[in-house]
């Protein structure tokens, strides 16, 4: 090799390539260069990731909150009607005495998600059970907001994909999801309009 | 490359070793892009323009899947998801004008290759391969960009769809059958959007797929240089690793920073207004221009304007825009001068330079209305151009007195300094 009389000189010597350094000979300053451009190209090249990662996010026609008005004037009491927001299904439902009763009685602490009727409905509205239309489990979208439909064992809905059973305040009972029916954001703008969203 | 002193690639760890013998791509990138890679040491920052192609190329990929997921392919919807794309998509705007104007430094870092290989004479043997393939390249990627730029589906878009497809029906008798076969319909419409589209996202992977087989042919002969003289042994040349990554990664900031500068400050410089203007079948824009990497052989086309020898200008100018890319498929075959590099070649370097000026003008022609003076002037330019190739060229390569070559890329770079002529950590010299 022809190169010993650059090695005194720390920035002439070759540049190592791997871990190999000369013994005792310590960093040189074109290793600290290395060091610092391939780390800033790195970074810059992290930064340029994130645009490309977040693009995929919903855009902001798809987050511009679109709400609705529902009419709960012709809802016979009993039954219920499904409403779309935001391309997902919403149940818009009215209970009867004896299903809210019947939620009421159920005892909170032997629920698999906790929550009561009174939590999940708005004051004075207990008799109104809104909820988004989607099973916890996978998302199909559950049988029973009409008298006709399966309601299952505990007369609030039955999901047929996978046997999810919800009572009469959508909570989760038996079968294998894992939380209770979402209520989504919601207010009563009278007492027969309510604004979901 | 077959230089005797490349290093092999020989891998210490079991593991490498163990991935080597089933499947030995780390001794390919090793011997492509590492220190395997003996080349010229004497390389100047014009031989940045191939690894930033790349780079560009890559950019217009990955932005190009991207907007696809976002993109609708139908006459009806095209223009409005554009306007979604730049409104409403998370980054959509910097995702979208990233893919526009990297597709003009796209064409600016491929133009400078293509005279970096006409001023060294890279195309001559034994790179004419090289030069074929790049032509290829060249060729696949003014149609992607062409269809590319029809998908916003803006007035530009629309006619510039209308007048490139209404080339083929130039060609005689079956000419407007093609034509009509071309767009799947009389006018471009929702058929032409969707087969371009379907087009546009296919041929950068055919592009970079002819850029394998281009460094492929490259790596066989090995790099030229500036001095166009053949390497002679190791002490003309140096390990591609860590020497011209090292090298080609300080273009990289530079291309880096101009495009940012293009990207951030002047998205629509290099764009057209009117292509912000939804397509309209029943109105042309009033002045219709392609985008400005076509402006020279758009300056061609339009040079005809009288029929000649029973053949209608239309025709010419199609056959003259053609045939001013095809040529260069000969020029390994036009220019017979055994000295590559215009450096040691006195009177083709004048000839380079005022090719470089003919484009030039070429281009603003292009870019001008056809009115007078520009339609003579753009005449003139496009008979120069040819006159390039198929005179000039060939005959300096007969009467030129050439420079003396010197005897070795080390002696051109060192001046004579046999002592020193041995890269550090390579040579044997005492």
């Amino acid at each position: 090799m022809a190169t010993s009389e650059y090695v005194d000189d720390p920035n002439q010597r070759p540049p190592v390539i791997g871990a190999k350094e000369e013994e005792g000979a310590g960093p040189r300053r074109r290793d600290f260069l290395n060091i610092a451009a391939v780390s800033f190209a790195g970074v810059g090249a992290a930064a340029v990731v994130v645009p490309f990662v977040n693009q995929m996010n919903p855009s902001a026609d798809v987050l511009a909150l679109a709400s609705i008005e529902v009419d709960l004037s012709k809802i016979a009491e009993g039954s219920g009607i499904k409403v779309a927001w935001r391309k997902q299904p919403v149940f818009v439902r009215r209970l009867t005495a004896k299903e809210v009763s019947e939620a009421n009685a159920v005892p909170v602490s032997e629920l698999r998600d906790p929550e009561t009727l009174a939590q999940r409905t708005k004051p004075g509205k207990e008799n109104w059970l809104i909820t988004m239309a989607v099973c916890t489990h996978l998302g199909c979208v559950p049988l029973g907001v009409t008298p006709s439909e399966n309601r299952g064992d505990f007369g609030g809905y039955f999901c047929p994909c996978h046997g999810s059973q919800y009572d009469t305040a959508g909570r989760i009972r038996k079968g294998p999801a894992p939380k209770n029916l979402l209520v989504p954001e919601y207010s009563f703008k009278s007492n027969t309009v309510v604004q979901i969203g | 490359m077959s230089f005797p002193w490349a290093e092999n690639y020989e891998p210490k760890h079991p593991l490498t070793k163990w991935i080597d013998a089933k499947l030995p791509l780390p001794r390919l990138v090793y011997n492509a892009v590492g220190a395997g890679y003996p080349v010229p040491r004497n390389l100047n920052y014009f031989w940045n323009f191939g690894v930033l192609a790349g780079l560009a190329l890559t950019f217009q990929i990955v932005t190009g899947i991207v907007l696809a997921m976002h993109y609708a392919s139908t006459a009806d919807g095209a223009f409005a998801s554009v306007e979604s794309i730049m409104r409403d998509v998370n980054g959509g705007w910097f995702l979208r004008y990233m893919h526009m104007n990297g597709a003009s430094m796209f064409f600016i870092v491929v133009y400078i290759h293509i005279f970096r290989g006409l001023f060294y004479g890279s195309y001559k043997a034994p790179r004419e391969m090289v030069w074929l393939l790049g032509v290829v390249i060249f060729l696949l990627m003014m149609a992607t960009a062409f269809m590319g730029y029809v998908l916003p589906w803006g007035q530009m878009s629309f006619w510039g769809a209308q007048v490139i497809t209404g080339f083929f029906s130039a060609i005689p008798i079956v000419g407007d059958p093609i034509h009509t076969w071309l767009l799947g319909g009389f006018a471009p419409d929702n058929a032409a959007l969707n087969r371009f589209f379907s087009l546009h996202y296919l041929l950068p992977f055919v592009i970079a797929g002819v850029i394998v087989l281009h460094i492929w042919a490259l790596h066989i002969p090995g790099s030229n240089n500036p001095t166009g003289v053949d390497v002679k042994g190791p002490q003309d040349t140096v390990p591609f690793h860590p020497y011209y990554t090292a090298k080609d990664g300080f273009g990289v900031g530079v291309f880096l920073v101009v495009f940012s500068i293009l990207l951030f400050f002047y998205p629509n410089t290099l764009g057209h207004p009117d292509n912000y203007i939804q397509a309209n079948p029943l109105s042309t824009p009033a002045h219709i221009v392609p985008e400005w990497y076509f402006w020279p052989f758009y300056a061609i086309l339009r040079a005809f304007t009288v029929n000649w020898l029973w053949i209608p200008a239309k025709l010419w100018g199609v056959i003259a825009m053609f045939s001013s890319i095809l040529l260069l498929f000969f020029l390994p075959w036009l220019d017979n001068s055994p000295v590559r590099s215009a450096n040691y070649r006195p009177a083709y370097r004048i000839a380079f330079w005022v090719l470089v000026l003919d484009v030039l003008v070429l281009g603003w022609i292009g870019k001008s209305p056809a009115e007078e003076p520009y339609v003579r002037i753009g005449q003139f330019a496009a008979a120069y151009y040819f006159a390039h190739f198929l005179l000039i060229v060939p005959i300096i390569a007969i009467v030129e007195k050439t420079k003396p070559l010197p005897n070795s890329i080390s002696e051109s770079v060192l001046h004579g300094e046999a002592e020193e002529a041995a890269p550090i950590g390579v040579g044997s010299a005492h």
